[in-house]
């Protein structure tokens, strides 16, 4: 039989299963195969907090969904054009993310009666009408996977773990792409343990062959590279893009790595991945708790290393008085929040923007930190390279957001030219005559630092007020009101070295839709279409939250309406129209979901009317 | 070490010049109570410093908050006073960072045992090289005097008008129990075993952690007088040294025997036991050390003052340094330029 083949620009796939099916390991792998094929690519894992939650339930069901194209690719995709369910309870939670007229994949086997009782379908979705505005491939991926190994005599859980290998080949033959990435990383990962490399190749393998010569599948889709500027890439997470920015930026400022770190999801992939780079001299300190983590790093710091610490909401709440000692003597230090759902606990492996307020105000006392948020994944390796360069700069924590949908998400990185990153490198002081501890530079005001070690600049500090210029401990009422303005102008005058902000679309207009964090893609996409309409609408995306760049005010003014969407109940919002008094309005979404592009295309439309 | 931290830093050889106490007399007027044991405690280490034949700039206090964690601001060294209960995992960092300086915490029952007792704990266990100095008055003195983790049962203080129900801890058995390879007790009022133990403590190789009996004469006045003062402390004091007997009393009369696992006093008079009866302290033995440590509440005990164990362990810091050699051997000093361009990728 002759199969058709089919071009298109873009497709989203969702492959979803138990939590112990591997779908993330299924979406990873179809993610780099067609990142190195050339694709435009953006993607958003979605999976349980629970590790392994019992089989076949809704809530064990995890999700992994890729947005790749030949066009230019912002967000993991608003619906689903293709659906891959292991099983009855993958295919209810994820149903509706689907496009009508869109295509489900179903292992068969997924659907016995159990599988059905817990995913409280009265009788069988495959068999009744429910899915007739689908089109629906059933295919037993268990059954046909024992049969490639049935000469192999593999227990049986080792078998039925292998059949996400089966749905992956049948992906990459519909969509025309090789097994090749696949099976060189099935090698390399399970180098010790030939029979697994040979099962997963095998079963791999088996289901490309399987879409290839069966009759369910007769069309395939070409989606060809995108045309992205050139140069090297890979792809990469927010949190891997996290990990590498700490280390250029301590290579950068010719310093050693000292990262304190307690696990959290969705953050401890940064401590996972410092971990493992020790060549460059880099320490990771898994710590007792959270506060241990950031003071440990404070330690570090007052000894000279750029020191970090990453973690999540909860965990900064942990740390929020050793914020306060970090600003009050004065020692630069990265605090990374992978947000999540709060509060509390909250939703730990869901994403949320509702930190915002908490790395702005969060701490006793007057205590201001500049605050920079990442708004692709990509975008974090420079996000915390230039939080490094002002914590450096200006002897002071430094926070920087991410959030829980750009650390797992992913996207192809143009890589950058190392010999083209700034040099950072701090001036340690080492004359001793005249040193005061708290003499500040004429323009930043910061301090100068001191590391133990250096003769003659033996000196104390510490959380208590300190004197202006001698840093001795002094309760005088005008020198500490004194000092709480010297903190405050220090960090507003970090406006003065930043990049002035930019607006993408034209600089004055109806409608301007302001943004920060990882809401960039789905609001470009969103301003995209709109102005492909010939909507009067730009975007501005915040990477500097605190102090805000000198121009956003003068922005603001240039446009009748301003929009602010944001995954929390309206934060950055309250901090423009408090500044600039600027009438804005909201759009907020609290689900622990990205925004979908359609959302805020909706809302702009609601706003500009049928203009 | 870094390129620039090496630029400014001496190195870590002994002082040219031997200092004297007064080298490590900083500028700041001492503010404690008129008479507080802190101020001996104080001197001795200002005393005992220069023996050390550390540099100056080598040296490091750090403390949390409480009357104890003023001390940096009194040494003439590189100093933190930080916050409540963290100065451990402060050191922690800086030491990890910094292998090459001494590194110094001061704290308190309060500040180390009590908010900051679980850095304490992981401290000791993970024997980073840092010399701990607990001052342990048994009362909240910076807050006016509350109860505190190592106030006896049933005191009353302005939180516990009834009395405290709160069992104290032992700090000595505590670190022990965190397998702590320095573990030690001294007292402010007795200058000269205050100093003999802060040597041997900056001498070991691992933390060390020392809990001194310190006098607060403000709100907890004579805690600690019986074992302190002439008239009561050869009666109630046993002094723990290395490879000598345990004995105590007026006379040397009275020593410890080990009856099965349970020390008992036992009178050298009237010929039923010699010398030879009694237990031989053993610095290096850590079950003997948990017996000794776990006389302390017991009242018809001496109290046990001393070095209760020193052993060696690799240090934690020895360790991480280890592994970034060997990540260094096997893969060569990091490239930047490599490892940005790690993984799969591809041109266009
Ligand atoms: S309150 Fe007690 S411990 Fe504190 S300084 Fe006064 S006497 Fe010393």
């Amino acid at each position: 039989m002759v199969k058709k083949t089919k071009s298109l620009d873009e497709v989203t796939i969702r492959f979803a299963g138990d939590s112990g099916d591997g779908m993330q390991l299924t979406g990873t792998q179809f993610t780099n195969t067609s990142a190195i094929m050339g694709n435009d690519l953006s993607t958003l894992p979605d999976y349980p907090a629970e590790i392994r939650a019992p089989q076949g339930t809704l809530f064990g069901v995890s999700g992994f969904q890729i947005h790749f194209g030949s066009t230019e690719i912002n967000t993991p995709g608003d619906q689903c054009d293709v659906l891959v369910a292991m099983n009855a309870a993958a295919l209810k939670v994820n149903l509706r993310s689907l496009v009508d007229g869109g295509a489900i994949i179903v292992n068969t086997d997924g659907f016995n009666d159990k599988n059905l009782r817990l995913a409280g379908y009265e009788s069988n979705p495959l068999a009744d009408a429910s899915l007739s505005k689908y089109q629906l491939f059933q295919v037993d991926i268990t059954k046909l996977t024992a049969l490639a190994l049935a000469d192999m005599n593999l227990p049986t859980k080792i078998v039925d773990r292998t059949k996400n290998f089966f749905a992956l080949g049948m992906m990459y033959w519909m969509y025309n792409r090789s097994v090749d990435t696949t099976v060189e990383w099935i090698r390399s990962k399970f180098k010790s343990k030939p029979d697994i490399v040979e099962a997963n190749t095998r079963v791999l393998k088996a289901g490309w062959s399987f879409a290839e010569t069966t009759e369910i599948f007769n069309v395939r889709y070409d989606v060809k590279a995108a045309s992205l500027p050139r140069g090297k890439y890979r792809n990469i997470t927010g949190n891997t893009a996290v990990a590498l920015g700490l280390v250029a930026a301590a290579s950068k400022a010719k310093l050693d790595l000292f990262l304190g770190s307690y696990p959290i999801t969705p953050a401890s992939d940064i401590l996972h991945e410092l971990s493992m780079y020790k060549e460059f001299g880099v320490k990771t300190f898994q710590a007792e708790d959270e506060i241990a983590a950031i003071t440990s790093a404070i330690g570090a710091s007052f000894g000279g290393a750029l020191a970090a610490t990453t973690t999540s909401g909860p965990g900064v709440a942990l740390k929020t008085e050793a914020i306060g000692l970090a600003l009050m003597v004065e020692l630069p230090l990265l605090i990374v929040n992978v947000q999540r759902g709060g509060p509390s606990t909250g939703l730990p492996t869901k994403t949320e923007q509702a930190d915002l307020l908490q790395a702005l105000y969060g701490r006793n006392g007057e205590a201001p930190v500049p605050v920079l948020a990442a708004s692709t994944p990509s975008d974090c390796f420079n996000t915390v390279f230039e939080a490094a360069r002002i914590a450096l700069k200006f002897m002071t924590p430094v926070m920087v957001l991410s959030d829980g949908y750009l650390g797992n998400g992913s996207e192809p990185w143009l890589l950058p030219n190392v010999k083209d990153l700034p040099d950072i490198s701090p001036k340690f002081r080492s004359d001793p005559n005249n040193y005061l501890p708290y003499l500040r530079d004429e323009a930043t005001l910061s301090r100068e630092w001191a590391i133990p070690g250096t003769p003659g600049l033996e000196h104390r500090i510490g959380g208590l007020e300190k004197q202006d210029k001698t840093g001795n401990v002094n309760y005088e009422p005008e020198n500490h009101e004194k000092m709480v303005h010297l903190r405050a102008e220090k960090v507003e005058r970090v406006a003065n070295d930043i990049p002035p902000a930019k607006v993408e679309g034209d600089e004055k207009g109806d409608l301007l839709v302001v943004g920060w964090g990882g809401t960039y893609g789905a609001i470009r996409s969103a301003v995209e279409a709109k102005r492909a309409e010939g909507k009067s609408v730009s975007h501005l995306h915040l990477r500097y939250v605190n102090p805000l760049q000198k121009n956003v005010g003068e922005l603001l003014y240039n446009f009748k309406h301003v929009l602010v969407p944001e995954i929390n109940l309206g934060q950055l919002i309250k901090v423009l129209r408090s500044k600039y008094l600027v009438p804005a309005v909201g759009l907020n979404k609290i689900q622990g979901q990205p925004f979908k592009s359609s959302e805020i295309e909706e809302k702009i439309d609601a706003i500009l009317g049928g203009k | 070490m870094s390129v620039l931290v090496e630029e400014v830093v001496s190195n870590s050889e002994p002082p040219a010049v031997k200092y004297t106490a007064k080298n490590f007399q900083s500028d700041q007027d001492v503010r404690w109570c008129p008479g507080c044991g802190d101020y001996s405690i104080l001197a001795q280490v200002q005393r005992i410093m220069p023996e050390l034949n550390v540099k100056r700039e080598n040296t490091v206090f750090v403390s949390g908050i409480g009357c104890s964690s003023r001390f940096p601001y009194y040494m003439d060294t590189y100093g933190f006073h930080s916050i409540h209960g963290r100065a451990t995992a402060i050191a922690s960092g800086l030491k990890l960072a910094r292998p090459e300086l001494s590194v110094w915490v001061v704290t308190g029952d309060g500040d180390g045992l009590s908010i900051g007792g679980n850095h304490m704990i992981h401290l000791i266990r993970r024997n980073i090289d840092i010399n701990v100095m607990m001052f342990n008055n048994q009362i909240y003195g910076l807050t006016k005097g509350q109860y505190s983790p190592t106030s006896e049962f049933g005191k009353v203080t302005k939180s516990t008008p009834m009395g405290s129900i709160d069992y104290p801890f032992n700090p000595a058995s505590l670190a022990l129990g965190a397998s702590g390879t320095f573990v030690a007790r001294t007292m402010d009022r007795d200058p000269k075993h205050l100093q003999q133990i802060i040597k041997r403590a900056a001498e070991h190789k691992g933390t060390s952690f020392v809990e001194i009996y310190q006098n607060c004469n403000v709100f907890n006045d004579g805690a600690f007088f019986t074992l302190t003062e002439k008239e009561s402390r050869d009666e109630n004091v046993v002094y723990l040294e290395h490879g000598k007997p345990l004995l105590f009393g007026k006379e040397k009369d009275k020593g410890i025997h080990l009856d099965g696992f349970t020390p008992t006093v036992v009178s050298l008079k009237g010929g039923k036991y010699s010398v030879n009866d009694l237990i031989i302290h053993d610095e290096n033995n850590s079950t003997l050390a948990f017996i000794l440590a776990n006389m302390t509440y017991n009242h018809a005990l001496p109290r046990p003052v001393g070095i209760f164990l020193s052993i060696e362990r690799p240090t934690y810091e020895s360790q991480m340094t280890r592994q970034i050699q060997v990540a260094i051997e096997k893969r060569g000093v990091g490239d930047l330029e490599k490892l940005l361009g790690s993984g799969d990728t591809w041109t266009i």
